[in-house]
């Protein structure tokens, strides 16, 4: 589904990414973890088509397609889709209208049907309950004035409606409670299948106690430099980065 | 000081001007030849003139331009109307070709006087309403409309009536060769009684210039309420000065949206409100919309001059191509006004950088006890806001005009009537215009 191989970005003059490989199929759950700097969001902005980025060298095959050279809106469109770190919000642009637009133009690419209003309203109602997001929030102004957990669980509500085949899920741990950790992580875990994948870009273990993946990558220096299974999580948690910093000063890798 | 700009349109305005053109009543001959005097000693503005400072009109005063401009009105064209035409919208229908009232077909309700100003003004307690609030003193195009006006729009609402149905009014301007109108309208809402007001203005053809020097008074009488829409969408060969004149008496409310969108070259819009009795409130609500090389500017002037009275001001400026906009929002505080709350926000989205928008907020206070705020932004659409749709699969054009929609939010959300609302958002995106036109 996904293919990353040798990717390099930088943003201005400075190198991100150097070389970084991935490859994802379908259905599979990818977590990738490291240290503060290593690249990890960067990597899920050039992925998603975030325009400060420039890449410098590499390919990313996306379901047959090369990615890079897509527009942001037809990223989304083949399904892809990013959950932020940092939702924004958008004051006078409501929640569903904004919703309804997505993916209707999704739909157009795609060459299906618009939903109406009233097949529109019954997904979003099933998604809603889906991933326990408030409808008063739903017809509210985008995010503006959600708490941070709401803003989370806006996009896992979003990533529901949209129904992408891959999701990358950056940081949606950070800032968030165990409860409201628990209904974000039940909503991806609800939205598992065999054809959708995600990735899961963390700093943090806890939030793979509750998505549990396939695997685990390790991004250091825009690089990764480990994958394993899941019990690299439970190893990086024990051992910290440092342990990781240590062992790459040994080279090749 | 005297600083009279001579141009051969002043001289020939002058010269068109003779006393026996004044209304034969004698108050209102005393009004006009007042305008006239007022018009004479400041002349046309130029670019030393600090209200006209970043609006430059003088190239729309060169021209040369008939000033009889009703002698021959062309038959009315159904397509014509059908240009203001707002989709859903339930209103009576009110018709000025060239700033003459046309025959109404829909039924008015008994409470409703909807007649020409020429025809209106034999009455005497008419005469008395026109002029009040009018400011003339450094207001050249609203003196020069004074002393030349010959008809336009009387509308007056009995004490009590409630207006269910808005007025909807469309102006119509067509010219063979260009013309300067100087249409005068007259709005009373008696005690208690309540109006909406939602005003078109259409230019039928391109070509020849129609300059359009409006003054319209609106007196808003004790408990009384009015709401006023003017939605400005015409073309290029128009250019627009537009004065309005409120009045208000205790315990009233008026509320004016004013939605200059692209189209006319220029659009000046004065509103003037004057606070002549305490607890009243007042709303301001504003868009412009500009586009090509249009010229958009809002002078807003709020008089407190009695105690406990409340305003609230909120204007957006959105600016594409070579656009430029101007707002000037005064506030004045006299020492009577005391528990004065004014509130005043000025926002501008520059969509390119060859756009230019000067804003200016003044706030003169001389009561010791009233709130009295405002704000001024200039931005543009954010990078991080337009990715962020765009990630969602919608199309970048689209994404903007979300975002612009959404700049003009905090104004078009104070619309009170859904249609006009969605009409609103359709023209400020440019959509509205080519569905209006089918």
């Amino acid at each position: 589904m996904l293919h990353i191989e040798n990717l390099h970005a930088q943003i201005e003059d400075k190198q991100i990414l150097k070389g970084l490989n991935l490859e994802v199929k379908p259905g599979e759950v990818h977590a990738i973890m490291g240290p503060n700097g290593a690249g990890k969001s960067s990597l899920a902005s050039v992925l998603s088509g975030r325009d400060n980025f420039e890449v410098t060298e590499g390919a990313v095959n996306f379901d047959g397609k090369g990615l890079l050279d897509m527009s942001p809106e037809d990223r989304a469109r083949e399904g892809l889709f990013l959950a932020f770190q940092y939702p924004i919000e958008i004051p006078g642009v409501s929640n569903i209208n904004f919703l309804r637009t997505a993916l209707n133009e999704i739909r157009a690419y795609r060459k299906l049907p618009a939903l109406d209003a009233k097949e529109f309203l019954k997904l979003s109602r099933e998604k809603q309950k889906l991933v326990e997001f408030d409808a008063k929030l739903v017809n509210r102004s985008l995010n503006e004035g959600f708490s941070g957990g709401e803003k989370k669980r806006n996009e896992i509500f979003q990533l529901a409606m949209l129904d992408p085949k891959l999701s990358i899920l950056d940081e949606t741990d950070s800032g968030l409670d165990i409860d409201a950790l628990r209904i974000v992580a039940d909503g991806v875990n609800k939205l598992r299948s065999a054809d959708k994948s995600f990735i899961l870009i963390t700093h943090y273990q806890r939030l793979l106690d509750y998505i549990v993946p396939d695997f685990v990558h390790v991004l250091y220096d825009g690089r990764i430099v480990k994958s394993g299974p899941k019990e690299l999580a439970l190893e990086l948690e024990e051992k910290g980065y440092d342990w990781l910093k240590e062992t790459l000063h040994e080279p090749a890798v | 000081m005297i600083q009279t700009q001579t141009t051969p349109l002043y001289d020939q305005l002058l010269s068109h001007f003779h006393p026996e053109k004044f209304s034969a009543a004698p108050r209102v001959m005393q009004l006009q030849a007042h305008g006239l005097e007022s018009f004479k000693k400041t002349g046309f503005p130029t670019r030393r003139t600090e209200e006209w400072k970043y609006t430059p009109v003088g190239g729309f005063l060169r021209e040369t331009y008939s000033l009889n401009g009703i002698d021959k009105q062309p038959a009315l064209q159904p397509e014509w109307v059908a240009q203001a035409h707002i989709p859903g919208l339930d209103a009576i229908e009110i018709v000025l070709l060239n700033g003459v009232l046309q025959p109404i077909q829909s039924e008015l309700p008994a409470t409703v006087k909807v007649q020409t100003l020429s025809y209106a003004l034999n009455d005497e307690k008419v005469q008395g309403f026109i002029g009040q609030n009018t400011a003339l003193e450094n207001a050249p195009f609203a003196a020069l409309n004074t002393a030349l006006f010959t008809d336009g729009l009387f509308i007056e609402i009995a004490p009590k009536a409630i207006l269910e149905k808005p007025l909807h009014i469309t102006h119509i301007y067509t010219a063979e060769h260009s013309r300067m109108l100087q249409p005068r309208h007259l709005v009373v809402v008696h005690p208690s009684a309540q109006i909406t007001l939602i005003e078109s203005t259409v230019r039928t053809e391109a070509g020849a210039r129609v300059f359009i020097n409006s003054v319209s008074e609106v007196v808003v009488e004790e408990n009384a309420s009015c709401d006023h829409y003017m939605i400005q969408s015409t073309n290029e060969s128009a250019a627009i000065v537009n004065q309005v004149d409120v009045g208000q008496k205790r315990h009233s409310v008026y509320t004016s949206y004013t939605f200059a969108m692209p189209g006319a070259a220029l659009i000046r819009n004065n509103l003037n409100v004057d606070l002549n009795a305490a607890e009243t409130e007042t709303h301001l609500y504003g868009l412009m919309v500009g586009r090509d090389k249009q010229l958009l500017d809002v002078h807003s002037f709020i008089n407190h001059k009695e105690p406990n009275c409340q305003s609230n001001e909120i204007f957006k400026t959105i600016l594409r191509d070579e656009s430029n906009g101007v707002f000037s929002g005064k506030v004045f505080v006299h020492q009577e006004a005391q528990k004065t709350n004014a509130f005043q926000q000025n926002n501008s989205l520059l969509l390119s950088d060859k756009a230019t928008v000067n804003a200016k907020p003044m706030l003169e206070i001389f009561a010791d006890d009233v709130r009295c705020s405002h704000g001024a932004t200039v931005g543009q659409l954010s990078r991080e806001a337009l990715f962020y749709l765009q990630s969602r699969g919608i199309g970048e054009a689209a994404a903007r005009d979300l975002l612009v929609n959404a700049f003009a939010f905090e104004v078009t959300e104070k619309i009170k009537i859904p249609a006009l609302e969605a009409y609103v958002n359709e023209l400020i995106v440019g959509k509205g215009v080519d569905a209006v036109m089918a």
